[in-house]
């Protein structure tokens, strides 16, 4: 898509979202708001996955690590401090700050993309195993009980002016589209930037880009950090819709959800892992009203059909099917216009290998 | 005395568990570089055979040592010829359609046997006492088991012909098939025998944790850990990584608590990738299996 193509395309998406940010609220119930607003939630961590994986190459099978990270500093941090804009804050940070730390033994350590796959995922079910054993009063950060199992209280934003009002279900969905909005497009400007795309470039090619004279590691433990970041401000999001906090944010099947999302939509887009997250939600909400598939089934199966019929996704396709159509009308004009006789030879110009 | 005897049972125990747990997943990984993230899976049906046909009044050892196996063993060649062979040379497409299988597997069996954990077994040999220390008998059983099945997976490397052949497909698959090796084959096979001996770890490991459909979860981590630690070379890698691994985990588990013996875990694993990024016998024990 040409940058014309695709501006048109981002301003219809943002007149879109916030139509339906200010919308929606006003049509819908009480009951789907607050479900949706978990689904934003959790668009927000695919964004960031989608952003890490498609832009910078990084497979992170374990962007949940930083999701958890993010949603028990927040709980733990309000719980404390009673005020939950600076607990918002000290989650990103937390989050942030988890993956640059395991980043950097990653990234200056050059391991390979299985690897990588493979020690995030571990980082997230250890966190998992681990939370599932602080149950006791021994296990306390401040005055906020870890609760094992059953995890701990995430108590409601509040107003950054007035920490004595708590924000409504509807406030908290503006909250949650506003902030996947400007999310969104605050990751279609990094990527367009110039760290954006030496990022992709070192995607593409990492010796090449080393060659020019980019740190790649450097490159990536920033990109990898932002990535870590939003995933904890998603986990705010989440802890928010549910109101709890528990060790499953770091267990395998939001881990796994996070990846389908990513493949679903497509990697190398930022909106293709948020279609694709708002769409299993669907899905995996319609799967829990039946009773003859369960949804780990399902979501395996769409997994493997993906990775072996589609492996770059809806988004990406619907693209190069658009484009391909446009091309083939051209082509036919072009063909109309070679059958009437022209004057001098055509020279077909290949460009030099 | 007793008790630095009863102590040293246990860190060998550890050790062992971790090896047992790994030796499938690096089979796979070292001959073929597909990390199987359906493998905590293939434990967990593995301990469902087990299950089942003890249920069904067949003898336990006959179920652990047999049947979970050979289970096993044919979910794996089925999924090599359905799935994987598909995707050879595309690592990460690889790691993504065997997480999709994961989750598969965990679906199906939770929708024959339902979300709860499955009849406990009792193990089938009891305990034992070191002086004023029990111990249990059925853990010795299992290192046994690992240290056979060590030196069972070398001797079929080492000096058998299918070894030689699967060895040489190993380090340069075009070269072995170019010689008349049908590398297809090869790969059945060896995925086959992974499948075998992750269904018999996940048969032995049965009466111990018991079986849920999502057992897989809390195996893969420390199954990971130590193949990733260890490096490409299948027995060297493996071992040396669930001895390092697990005698600190254990030790530092008796001094601080199980918490903090899976953080210890995790930490030792991180590090030795920042040092080796290889693992460990990417650097040390090169030429070794």
């Amino acid at each position: 898509m040409s940058r014309a193509a695709e501006d048109r395309w981002l301003i219809a998406l943002a007149v879109l979202g916030v139509v339906t940010m200010v919308g929606a609220p006003q049509v819908l119930q009480l009951f789907t708001i607050i479900n949706l607003t978990t689904a934003i939630g959790l668009a927000l961590l695919g964004l960031s996955l989608g952003l890490i994986w498609g832009y910078g190459g990084i497979l992170c099978f374990g962007q949940t690590a930083f999701f958890g990270a993010g949603a028990y500093t927040y709980a733990v941090a309000a719980q404390n401090w009673g005020d939950t804009t600076g607990a918002i804050v000290a989650a990103v940070l937390a989050a942030a700050a988890v993956a640059a730390a395991l980043g950097y033994f990653m990234f200056w350590g050059r391991i390979s993309d299985v690897y990588l796959g493979v020690t995030t995922l571990t980082v997230t079910l250890i966190f998992f195993n681990l939370l599932r054993r602080t149950s006791g009063p021994d296990y306390r950060i401040g005055r906020a009980l870890l609760g094992g199992f059953n995890g701990t209280a995430a108590p409601p934003l509040r107003l950054p002016w007035d920490d004595r009002v708590i924000l409504s279900p509807q406030a908290m969905f503006y909250v949650a589209s506003g902030v996947l909005l400007l999310a969104f497009f605050g990751c279609v400007a990094l990527v367009r930037s110039r760290f954006g795309r030496v990022c992709v470039a070192i995607r593409e090619n990492e010796t090449r880009a080393e060659l020019l004279g980019y740190d790649s590691r450097l490159y990536k433990l920033g990109l990898f950090s932002i990535g870590g970041g939003l995933a904890g401000l998603a986990g705010v999001l989440v802890a928010n819709g549910i109101g709890r906090v528990t060790p499953d944010l770091f267990n395998l099947s939001y881990a796994a959800q996070a990846i389908i999302w990513v493949i679903v939509g497509g990697r190398g887009t930022l909106i293709g892992p948020v279609l694709g997250a708002f769409g299993v939600f669907w899905l995996t909400s319609w799967l829990g009203t039946q009773s003859y598939f369960n949804s780990n089934m399902v979501l395996g199966l769409v997994l493997i059909l993906f990775v072996l019929l589609l492996p770059r996704g809806v988004v990406p396709a619907l693209v190069e099917l658009a484009t391909r159509r446009r091309r083939g009308a051209l082509g036919r004009a072009e063909r109309l216009r070679a059958r009437r006789p022209k004057a001098g030879p055509r020279r077909a110009l290949q460009p030099a290998e | 005395m007793d008790f630095a005897a009863a102590f040293l049972v246990q860190i060998v125990y550890g050790v062992a568990n971790l090896a047992l747990i790994g030796l499938g997943l690096a089979i796979i990984f070292g001959m073929m570089r597909v990390i199987n993230l359906a493998h905590g899976e293939f434990l967990m049906i593995g301990g469902y055979t087990v299950v089942v046909a003890t249920n069904k009044g067949v003898n336990i050892w006959i179920a652990i040592l047999v049947l979970a196996p050979l289970v096993v063993a044919a979910i794996g060649v089925v999924v090599e010829r359905v799935l994987i062979r598909f995707l050879y040379g595309r690592t990460v497409d690889t790691l993504l359609a065997t997480w999709g299988l994961s989750l598969l597997l965990v679906g199906i069996v939770t929708a024959i046997f339902g979300p709860q954990t499955a009849t406990t077994l009792s193990p089938p040999i009891g305990a034992f006492q070191i002086g004023d220390y029990g111990s249990s008998g059925y853990e010795l059983f299992i290192i046994a088991i690992t240290a056979a099945l060590f030196a069972g997976i070398y001797a079929l490397l080492r000096f058998s012909k299918l070894g030689l052949l699967a060895r040489g497909t190993m380090q340069r698959a075009d070269m072995a098939a170019a010689l008349g090796v049908s590398t297809s084959r090869i790969y059945m096979l060896t995925f086959g025998l992974g499948a075998a001996v992750t269904g018999l770890a996940g048969g032995l490991l049965a009466p111990i944790t018991g079986v849920v459909p999502t057992i897989g979860a809390s195996y893969i981590a420390k199954a990971f850990i130590t193949v990733i630690s260890g490096g490409a070379a299948i027995l060297a890698g493996t071992g040396t990584a669930a001895i390092l691994l697990g005698a600190m985990n254990n030790v530092i588990t008796f001094l601080a608590g199980p918490t903090f013996g899976e953080v210890a875990l995790l930490a030792a694993a991180i590090v030795i990738l920042r040092l080796m990024p290889n693992g460990i016998t990417g650097r040390y024990f090169r030429r070794s299996l």
